[in-house]
């Protein structure tokens, strides 16, 4: 459905580099082969009526409309279905042609009736374009008839096959509704036809005799048993089978696009619906609420229901989702500051045009009445919040953290950045740390997701970055999947993954659970790797042995590209027997023939890729995971070209873009060390400033510090360390400790109960700026409303807050506007050299590295040689995890996220989204669950080393025995209260995928989630006395 | 792995260890202390480094695995002469 009309050129591109020449109406065009001639008239300016194609779904040559002429040719061809040949001659326009789809429209709007005729269509952008007034049929379609009684229903009993002819004035009156459609009006007694006359003002006519038509059609007895409701379940759309033409489009849409099937064409000829699954209603079916089928649909009858609440957009902006690492274009449509809907940009580079249910639907949380937006101090976390100005507020942070420095060191301050946040909020931060705070006690959220990525990939390739970009996949023969979850995780990347293993390609998962992409509609894993949580390495190396014990190294590959000493003893290491297969099977859980046929199918089935998670980062051997991945790419020869590689789903918008503008503590901008005295004289130059050549503290080091009574003062900006860091007591304990912590979010979040100064955040749709997205794709965040964090004066943006504390602090920043930050990393950044926002605006996106040698960005890395030069391999000896299970903590817990929450919740917990998933649950084997008398929906106490809490249970067969698995999306959960400190050795980065756990069934909440409710209830109290203040 | 020491730097033990973990599958020892060394220096904030040179000295590196000690070891014999 359209609401701001958009170019379509009604088939996909065709990427071929041959190009072909023929003629369209008289006009010579040219384009690649394998272009339709649909398309090719379309990029001509040569507009062809069109209903069942669309740009974003394969030709599907159904609705009859799109016919042409072609010289030579018998009858009139589907433009859509039809490739172009050199020298064709085609005819777009003549007499017999518009006759033609004269008539077949004619058909569609007998089977039609406008829904909310507000609301521009296609469908009636293609009925003025075909030039028809007038409908000579009628509409006998069982979707369209009311099921009521009375006169109407009587009168409705004559068949419409007896209506005919053209003329008349059409029905007059309006009621409101489709079922009151002109469209819809029967003949009156003793007519003998009624011509319906399609003026726009009759779609809103109405005719009082003829309400109830058609209720007894089907029998006339006042039913209509084929009779379709508007189906209003989704949260976020309805699906009006009245307004329904059956053209397939939001059925090819879920198939092609999405790869979920949930939709299909029910019934024949008239009697022939759209349903969902097996006709149970958008929300119960297997929907998943992508929006394809919303976007695909040409007439009213799949419509968001916020567009049908506030009427089309006046004007849209293009902008990039916050939500996960796929980054997806989209436009916000707007209507004032009023964002009508998110509509999926085709011309998104990570996604064209396609979304999931997040980015499309999930942004309530924009004006959800949670929000703060005054900013806030008290002087301690038991007193209640005082709204204060902006000056206030932030003179009183400053103030704060120089006596904490005064008192306490330079070092005794520091802060903590964001995934969420944009590139330049980012880059300020660490600037702020570093030459305001004079420390480089800064660090990410991704310190707890991602960190080891940045470690394994820079010491083995020499870059901390993926090597794709996400349509690489389609080129690939073999995927292997290990610890990431990408249909819930990274849902558009992952319908891009299916369409390719739908035609064709080989898929390896390892996971310990059955994630749904091991078996879903088309797709079967070639091979499950159900290792066990805490075994990637044991499972790595044995994958490593198999190729180097079975001949399937890429020689010719290692020899040019490779450290030849590095090899020969990673061969040697690898090679040895204690990592083959049948040695590893114990530990792993994996049969060796499996590992076996899985290696062999990644070193020959092709172009081999990777596409790893969390649940290979966030081990106390992560680090060596992703180097030991790296090692199989580098082994077999997949890296350096499209289809191959080593590809880190991050698991936030801005993982690689916060990693990349140096919010490491032992890292500037483009992940060079603070202690190589050439790149700090750099910055200090550039800032003024002498900075610090010894790394700061981690995070997790941030703790510790406090509890020992050295760090004082922490800002952070758009984490909540609270709810998403591990052993929550410990966090807990570690904040209260702290004489000042300033918390900038948009919401009082876990952490800011424990805050003495609250700076509102602005959303994404507030600000501009740029994400960076895992295929190192930087794009631009756009501002589509201002901010709504004002004090009564005026509102900021986030970057700006930080530069008013910098300033505040001592420490000048004078920008105007979030390109000349970016301007300034581009001066400071050598990989990032090339990149503006002008630039971005130009291309659309860049993929750094982006600089005088690859000025439009590097799609595919390392293609010549790594960054590094010679690819290093790396031993990975596999280290089983300090957390032991044993007769007191017996099952291993493992974590993840689902479709529809986010990361901690503080957005999608205020959205419909929680319409799926309210609450985490604990999913249990049935043979565990049956050990422990514990039945589907029971509360069960889960208690590990770390602390206890209290879930409902869910039995599910996608466990092996001996592992329970939950979602951390909600602070009550406290599935953080039960990890444990172990962390990466190399990054410590924690290890949220294994604790060791005992669960028995219970009958109230845990201790801890009894005292968090206390706590926070009253924190939510003393928010309140701030608002009445 | 455990440890018995009470001064505070119980966390950085089992760090330093964990790393120790990792270097341990070195075949070359000197290669193998150069790089917890290394590691160490590059990634530790400099209280982290005092602190476990500290209870090198006053604890003997009681709780530190093998590899570890050894590389503490030599830490705290660089950061000696560069004093």
């Amino acid at each position: 459905m359209l609401s701001i009309v958009e170019l379509d050129f009604g088939t996909p591109r065709s990427t071929s580099a041959q190009q072909v020449a023929l003629t369209i109406d008289g006009r010579e065009v040219s384009v690649p082969a394998g272009t339709s001639v649909l398309r090719a008239a379309s990029e001509a300016g040569i507009s062809i009526p069109k209903l069942c194609a669309t740009e974003l779904l394969d030709a599907f040559g159904s609705c009859r409309l799109c016919l042409v002429e072609i010289e030579g040719r018998r009858g009139y061809p589907a433009s859509c279905t039809t490739p172009v040949e050199a020298g064709m001659k085609v005819t777009t326009r003549s007499a017999v042609l518009q006759k033609i789809r004269h008539g077949v429209m004619e058909l569609y709007l007998s089977d039609h009736a406008p829904g909310n005729d507000e609301l521009p269509t296609e469908m009636r952008a293609m009925v003025d374009a075909v030039g028809v007034t007038e409908v000579r049929y009628g509409f006998d379609d069982a979707n369209h008839v009311h099921p009521t009684s009375g006169q109407g229903a009587q009168q409705a009993s004559k068949p419409s096959a007896s209506r005919g002819g053209v003329g008349g004035d059409g029905v007059a009156v309006a009621l409101d509704g489709h079922e009151n459609h002109p469209l819809l009006n029967p003949p009156l007694e003793g007519e003998d036809f009624r011509a319906v006359s399609l003026e726009r003002e009759d779609f809103r006519a109405v005719s009082p005799e003829g309400e109830g038509f058609g209720a007894a059609f089907h029998g006339g007895n006042g039913r209509n048993a084929l009779y379709s409701p508007k189906d209003e379940s989704n949260p976020y759309f309805t699906f009006d089978p009245a307004a329904c033409i059956v053209c397939s489009r939001c059925v090819r849409a879920c198939d092609e696009q999405q790869g979920t099937l949930a939709l299909t064409v029910e019934g024949r000829g008239f009697a022939s619906r759209i349903v969902a699954s097996q006709d149970e209603g958008f929300m119960a079916s297997e929907c998943v609420s992508c929006g394809a089928c919303v976007q695909a649909c040409p007439t009213t009858a799949l419509t968001e229901k916020t567009l049908l609440a506030r009427g089309p957009a006046q004007s849209s902006v293009t902008t990039t989702c916050a939500y996960c690492g796929v980054g997806c274009s989209f436009r916000a449509e707007m209507r004032g500051e009023d964002v009508v809907r998110m509509v999926p940009n085709k011309d998104g580079h990570a996604n064209h045009g396609h979304s999931c249910v997040k980015g499309r639907f999930a942004i309530g949380y924009v004006t959800h009445k949670d929000r703060i937006l005054k900013p806030m101090i008290r002087a301690k976390i038991s007193d209640p919040w005082r709204e204060v100005s902006w000056e206030v507020a932030i003179g009183h942070a400053a103030s704060e953290f120089k006596r904490i420095q005064a008192k306490y060191g330079q070092d005794s301050i520091g802060g903590i950045t964001s995934s969420r946040c944009t590139n330049e909020e980012t880059y300020l931060v660490q600037k702020l740390v570093r030459a305001a705070f004079g420390n480089n006690n800064v660090d990410t959220c991704a310190r707890v997701c991602h960190s080891p990525t940045g470690y394994g990939l820079k010491s083995t390739l020499g870059e901390s970055a993926g090597t794709q970009n996400f349509d690489s996949v389609m080129q690939a023969d073999v995927i292997l999947v290990i610890g990431a979850n990408p249909t819930d995780g990274h849902p558009v990347f992952a319908s891009q993954m299916k369409r390719r293993l739908r035609q064709g390609a080989k898929l390896i998962v390892a996971d310990p659970r059955r994630i749904d992409v091991v078996r879903t509609p088309h797709v079967e894993a070639a091979h499950h790797l159900k290792l066990r949580p805490g075994t990637n390495v044991a499972l790595l190396n044995s994958l490593a042995h198999v190729i180097v014990d079975e001949g399937l190294v890429d020689e010719d590959f290692v020899r040019a590209r490779c450290e030849d000493a590095a090899f020969a003893k990673w061969r040697a290491f690898v090679g040895a027997a204690s990592h083959s297969p049948e040695a590893m099977e114990e530990v792993t859980g994996v049969p060796a023939r499996e590992v076996r046929a899985a290696a062999r199918l990644y070193a020959t089935g092709g172009n081999a890729a990777i596409y790893y998670g969390l649940g290979v980062t966030e081990h106390s051997q992560g680090s060596t995971a992703v180097m030991g991945i790296a090692n199989l790419a580098m082994a077999t020869g997949n890296l350096g070209r499209e289809g191959v590689g080593v590809n880190p789903l991050r698991g936030q918008n801005n993982v690689q873009g916060s990693c990349d503008m140096g919010s490491f503590p032992h890292e500037f901008p483009g992940y060079r060390h603070v202690g190589d005295a050439a790149v700090r004289a750099s910055f200090e130059r550039a800032w003024g400033v002498p900075l610090q050549h010894e790394p700061g503290l981690r995070i997790p080091n941030m703790f510790e510090a406090a509890l020992d009574g050295e760090f004082k003062g922490l800002y952070i900006e758009g984490e909540d360390i609270a709810q998403s860091d591990p052993n929550t007591q410990h966090v807990t304990a570690s904040l209260t400790s702290m004489e000042c912590v300033v918390v900038q979010d948009l919401f009082l979040n876990e952490t800011a109960k424990f805050a003495h100064v609250f700076l509102p955040g602005s959303t994404f749709l507030e600000k501009d700026g740029t994400f960076t997205n895992a295929e190192r794709r930087i794009s631009r965040v756009r501002k589509v409303m201002p901010p709504r964090n004002s004090d009564g004066s005026r509102g900021y943006a986030d970057w700006e807050i930080t530069q008013l504390l910098s300033n505040a602090m001592g420490y000048p920043m004078h920008y105007a506007h979030p390109s000349e930050i970016m301007d300034e990393i581009a001066r400071l950044t050598p990989t990032f050299h090339g990149v503006s926002f002008a630039r971005i605006d130009e291309l659309g996106s860049i993929q750094w590295p982006c600089n005088e040698a690859t000025p439009e960005g590097t799609p595919t890395m390392h293609v010549h040689e790594f960054v590094r030069g010679k690819g290093r391999f790396m031993l990975t000896e596999y280290v089983p995890t300090a957390e032991k299970v044993n007769a007191k903590y017996p099952l291993i817990l493992t974590t993840g996220r689902i479709l529809t929450q986010y990361n901690v919740g503080a957005q999608t917990r205020r959205t419909e989204n929680s319409r799926w998933h309210s609450e985490d649950c604990l999913e249990i084997h049935p043979q565990d669950a049956e050990d422990r008398g514990i039945t589907e929906g029971d509360w069960v106490g889960i208690e590990s080393r770390a602390g206890q809490t209290v879930l409902r249970a869910t039995i599910s067969e996608r466990m092996q025995p001996g592992v329970v698995y939950t979602t951390f999306h909600f602070p009550f959960s406290g599935a953080n209260v039960i990890t444990t400190d172990n962390s990466d050795w190399a990054t410590n980065c924690p290890e949220y995928k294994v604790t060791a756990v005992q669960i028995t069934r219970v009958t109230q909440p845990s201790d801890w989630q009894q005292r968090y409710r206390a706590f926070s209830d009253r924190q939510q109290e003393l928010l309140q006395e701030a608002v009445v203040k | 792995m455990t440890t018995q020491a009470h001064d505070g730097s119980a966390p950085l033990i089992k760090m330093a260890n964990d790393i120790a973990d990792y270097f341990h599958s070195e075949p070359d020892r000197a290669a193998a202390i150069d790089g917890m060394v290394d590691h160490l220096t590059r990634f530790w904030e400099p209280r982290m480094r005092r602190k476990i040179v500290a209870h090198y000295a006053t604890r003997h590196g009681e709780g530190l695995s093998e590899l570890a000690l050894a590389a503490v070891a030599r830490l705290a014999e660089r950061e000696r002469t560069s004093a």
